[in-house]
């Protein structure tokens, strides 16, 4: 028996240039970063107050920080491809050979969804949930850690793959029967499902917290009709999380006994049924993109209604509109794949439903217009993103409708159109909705503004770069080129990949503009300080201070009515100064920090390569450390400590006398 | 955390949904239904793999040539049992009785493992007769169904017996009565799905 498996000097691609480059640099970047918090004597600090840390708000801003992190990941490999298109035409065969382009696609798709667009939305949920509901923390601190960090534990699986081995050649959603074992006997396959097994239970988890933490903790007197339209969507979105979620790990675990033990779920003999696959996949994946889309969605809410200085237009409309489009995206599942060959009622039924599914999201886009109309509009960096989503959603919700008639999908499915449009709807709502969140709630997290000439900059960059990279590939579509091209015989395209590819850059000087926009933030970070309400807010984390205590709010604020804080301040500025009551502070117990959530991860990582590789004794370890790590904690005797009442009231004294200034 | 929140005097909250922050107990409780329909969720999706796959035996053995509705039915008595000695068991951590927590503990153990036991017990008689998870589709579905609820009673097995230990070390404490609570409802639910699992593959797998 081989002690190691199938791992072996092989499965370092030694001969291939560009992957040895990548992975050089990534590992000389990771060596850098960790010498030069060595030598800081950063260690004990990071430690202390992040890697242990189960404050939401520290949880949330390590998500966001990885979300950043693997999205230049996958922005490079965007780059790649569309380099490859733009040079592929008639006889060249470009830079990439086919072997090398699968796994760049796939690692694309699998990155950008998994490990950038829900570790974004999760973080900013993170963030400001428990500050909007004014609550002190979400209902399972410690869990959340947990979530974290099993989150970024698929993170490292999928990045070790890039040197050790070789990642899926299948696309992101590994349809068997290419992605079983006598089609992809690598171990490419294997990293994706064991990355997203590992982060799929993170997320599960998370889902699991913040239903609990929007339905069972909110401050006193916030009752449902109450909550900031943020957290109705992130209800929304967190229902969906635990009800779709499970379906992926259970249709990928079949996936895996199928690779691992010879089962027959959806393989061509052993009358399995690869079909099964596609349906199962998808009803997770439908789900998805709301759970991706619906937070981005209220961060509109909160931005448009902020910035326009009037409440929400239609809040009753939104929230129906929000809970309308979370019970309806369970019902469009099969319009990813009408060519299966279901019957035509079938197919008509899921073609009417998807076509529904735009009327909530109609009266979403409408109701952010209202907002606007008669407000006077500050244009600040988020509602730049707001106002450039409005216009990019709704030319790509219309192409969906147009995909939604499946005699029209017979000729656009698996095309260029198809492309165009999914990255229409993730980059125009999704990444826009992260970014206007990033910009909003950045001075609330750090006490610091983000400095807008850059972030101006870096939204008319993206904005101009996505049109110029994505309307071409819908022309493309039209033209008849499918997608996962490796080269192409047809001259006719090649003039239009290039101009993608133009957008490609475009969109890299946004991220650019971005990365700059945060070290100059930070240089400046003295000239840019602010209070705690810095835009002049209506919801209540605007109402503590900026950074927040690890408390949150010294005394829970009672809530009396909608945009309370709002109300509040229009109050006192009606009336003559009054003198502020005494406040009663009093002691808080908060949970205590925990390295679990960081020992489990180590112990999922542990497990996670073991399997990808067939080291099975190291496997059993791996599945021991974590279970001991949750032992010995569920063995713990303290887990709370208690903030004395004399440092909280000293806090919020200091940050009354800030706000008075 | 503090969750207890001292409401102003005169103020009578409008509804249960403004009362503020619910108390840790029902917290975690709620919480738990919320992993608890997850996991039903799973199962959902194993269930359908399993109707879909049903007449998959690729001109292999089918339902009702291998379940054995005796065996099985004893199975379903254990498991049913022990949630009834469960139950017992929340009665005796309710009024803080170690000795009867023990007992019953002891007791919905044994009977969860004996129920375990005869699953094991069936799957090996099953692949000694060639019907392997790897012969047809129809099996796989049929394995991997039942064996993750298996898998899922061996999980609660060593979950009753942590408990044991924290009331041994630890006493009736707050944390360790939530946990408790927490494993009664996941030791019943997993009564809920073995309903599920006896009508759909075994009644109607025999039917069939």
């Amino acid at each position: 028996m081989n002690l190691l498996g199938k791992l072996g000097w092989s499965a370092i691609p030694f001969d291939q240039p560009i992957i040895m480059g990548a992975g050089a640099f990534m590992v000389l970047a990771i060596v850098a970063i960790l010498s030069w918090v060595t030598l800081k004597g950063y260690v004990p600090y990071l430690w202390r107050e992040w890697i242990t840390s189960v404050d939401h708000k520290r949880v949330g801003v390590m998500y966001f920080l990885l979300a950043l992190v693997m999205l230049l990941r996958g922005f490079a490999d965007a780059m790649m491809m569309r380099a490859q298109q733009a040079v592929a035409a008639g006889g060249a065969q470009g830079y990439l050979p086919p072997e090398h382009f699968d796994q760049v696609f796939s690692a694309h798709g699998t990155i950008m969804i998994f490990f950038v667009a829900m570790p974004f939305v999760i973080g900013l949920m993170n963030f400001v949930l428990p500050l909007q509901l004014g609550v002190r923390d979400v209902a399972f601190p410690t869990l959340n850690s947990v979530s974290f960090w099993l989150t970024a534990s698929g993170v490292l699986l999928i990045n070790v793959s890039l040197v050790v081995g070789e990642f899926a050649k299948t696309g992101w959603i590994a349809y068997p029967p290419l992605s079983e074992l006598q089609f992809s006997p690598g171990v490419g396959v294997d990293y994706y499902l064991w990355s997203l097994q590992i982060s799929g239970v993170g997320t599960l988890l998370t889902g699991i917290n913040f239903v609990t933490t929007i339905l069972k903790l909110r401050a006193p007197g916030m009752g449902y009709m109450r909550m900031p339209v943020f957290c109705w969507t992130s209800l929304a979105a967190n229902l969906l999380i635990v009800a779709a979620f499970p379906v992926l790990t259970a249709t990928l675990g079949m996936l895996l006994l199928d690779r691992y033990l010879g089962f027959h779920f959806f393989t061509v003999d052993g009358q399995g049924n690869a079909m099964m696959y596609v349906n199962l996949f998808w009803v997770w994946g439908h789900p998805e993109v709301y759970i991706l889309i619906l937070p981005a969605f209220g961060v509109f809410s909160e931005v448009v209604a902020t910035f326009s200085g009037k409440p929400l237009f239609g809040y009753r409309s939104m929230v129906a509109a929000t809970m309308a489009i979370c019970v309806l995206s369970f019902l469009v599942w099969l319009h990813h794949f009408f060519t299966m060959g279901a019957s035509a009622d079938v197919n008509g039924f899921f073609g009417v439903m998807t076509m529904i599914i735009a009327v909530p999201t109609g009266v979403k886009v409408f109701n952010w217009l209202f907002t606007m109309y008669g407000g006077r509009v500050r244009f600040t960096v988020p509602v730049l993103w707001s106002l450039g989503f409005m216009v990019t959603f709704v030319i790509g919700g219309m192409t969906g409708v147009l995909m939604a008639v499946p005699p029209a999908d017979f000729q656009l499915h698996n095309s260029l159109f198809l492309v165009a449009h999914f990255h229409n709807v993730i980059i125009g709502g999704v990444v826009f909705g992260v970014m206007a969140g990033y910009n909003y709630w950045f001075p609330k997290a750090f006490g610091f503004m983000l400095d807008e000439r850059w972030g101006r900059w870096s939204f008319w960059c993206w904005l101009i770069g996505f049109y110029v990279a994505f309307m071409p590939l819908y022309l493309l579509g039209l033209m008849g080129m499918t997608r996962r091209m490796q080269h192409y015989d047809n001259p006719a395209w090649q003039p239009w990949l290039i101009v993608a590819a133009i957008g490609a850059v475009i969109i890299l000087a946004g991220i650019v503009c971005q990365i700059v926009q945060l070290v100059v933030s930070i240089r400046d970070r003295d000239l840019l300080r602010v209070t705690g309400d810095p835009w002049n807010g209506r919801t209540l984390e605007w109402s503590t201070a900026s950074p927040p205590p690890a408390w949150n709010f010294a005394v829970l604020p009672h809530v009396a009515e909608r945009d309370t804080y709002w109300v509040g301040k229009q109050r006192a500025s009606a009336q003559p100064a009054q003198p502020v009551p005494q406040q009663q502070y009093e002691p808080i117990e908060m949970p205590r920090n925990s390295p679990v959530g960081f020992v489990n991860a180590f112990f999922a990582v542990v497990a996670g390569f073991a399997l990808v590789w067939h080291i099975w004794w190291m496997a059993g370890l791996g599945l021991l450390g974590t279970f001991l790590a949750i032992l010995i904690f569920a063995f713990r005797d303290e887990d709370e400590i208690e903030v004395p009442a004399a440092q909280v009231a000293q806090f919020d004294l200091v940050h009354k006398a800030e706000v008075a200034i | 955390m503090n969750v207890t929140v001292a409401i102003d005097a005169g103020e009578t909250p409008q509804s249960a949904s403004e009362a503020g922050p619910a108390p840790k107990r029902i917290v975690v409780a709620y919480g738990f239904w919320i992993f608890l329909l997850s996991d039903i969720v799973m199962f959902s999706a194993l269930f359908a793999g399993y109707a879909v796959l049903r007449h998959a035996t690729a001109g292999g053995p089918n339902g009702a040539e291998l379940f054995n509705l005796g065996r099985v039915a004893i199975e379903t008595a254990c498991l049913l049992a022990s949630s009834y000695t469960c139950g017992l068991m929340a009665l005796a951590v309710n009024s803080r009785r170690r000795l009867a927590t023990y007992v019953t503990a002891l007791l919905t153990f044994a009977l969860g493992a004996a129920f375990l036991a005869l699953e094991i017990r069936e799957f090996a008689d099953m692949i000694a007769h060639g019907a392997s998870p790897q012969r047809s589709a129809f099996l796989s579905a049929f394995f991997a169904l039942v064996g993750c609820h298996g898998l899922h009673v061996a999980a609660g097995l060593i979950w009753i017996v942590v408990m044991m230990a924290q009331v041994a070390s630890k006493g009736f404490r707050p944390p360790v009565l939530r946990r408790l609570q927490c494993f009664s409802l996941f030791w019943h639910a997993l009564d809920i799905i073995w309903v599920g699992l006896f009508t759909v593959v075994y009644l109607m797998g025999v039917a069939a």
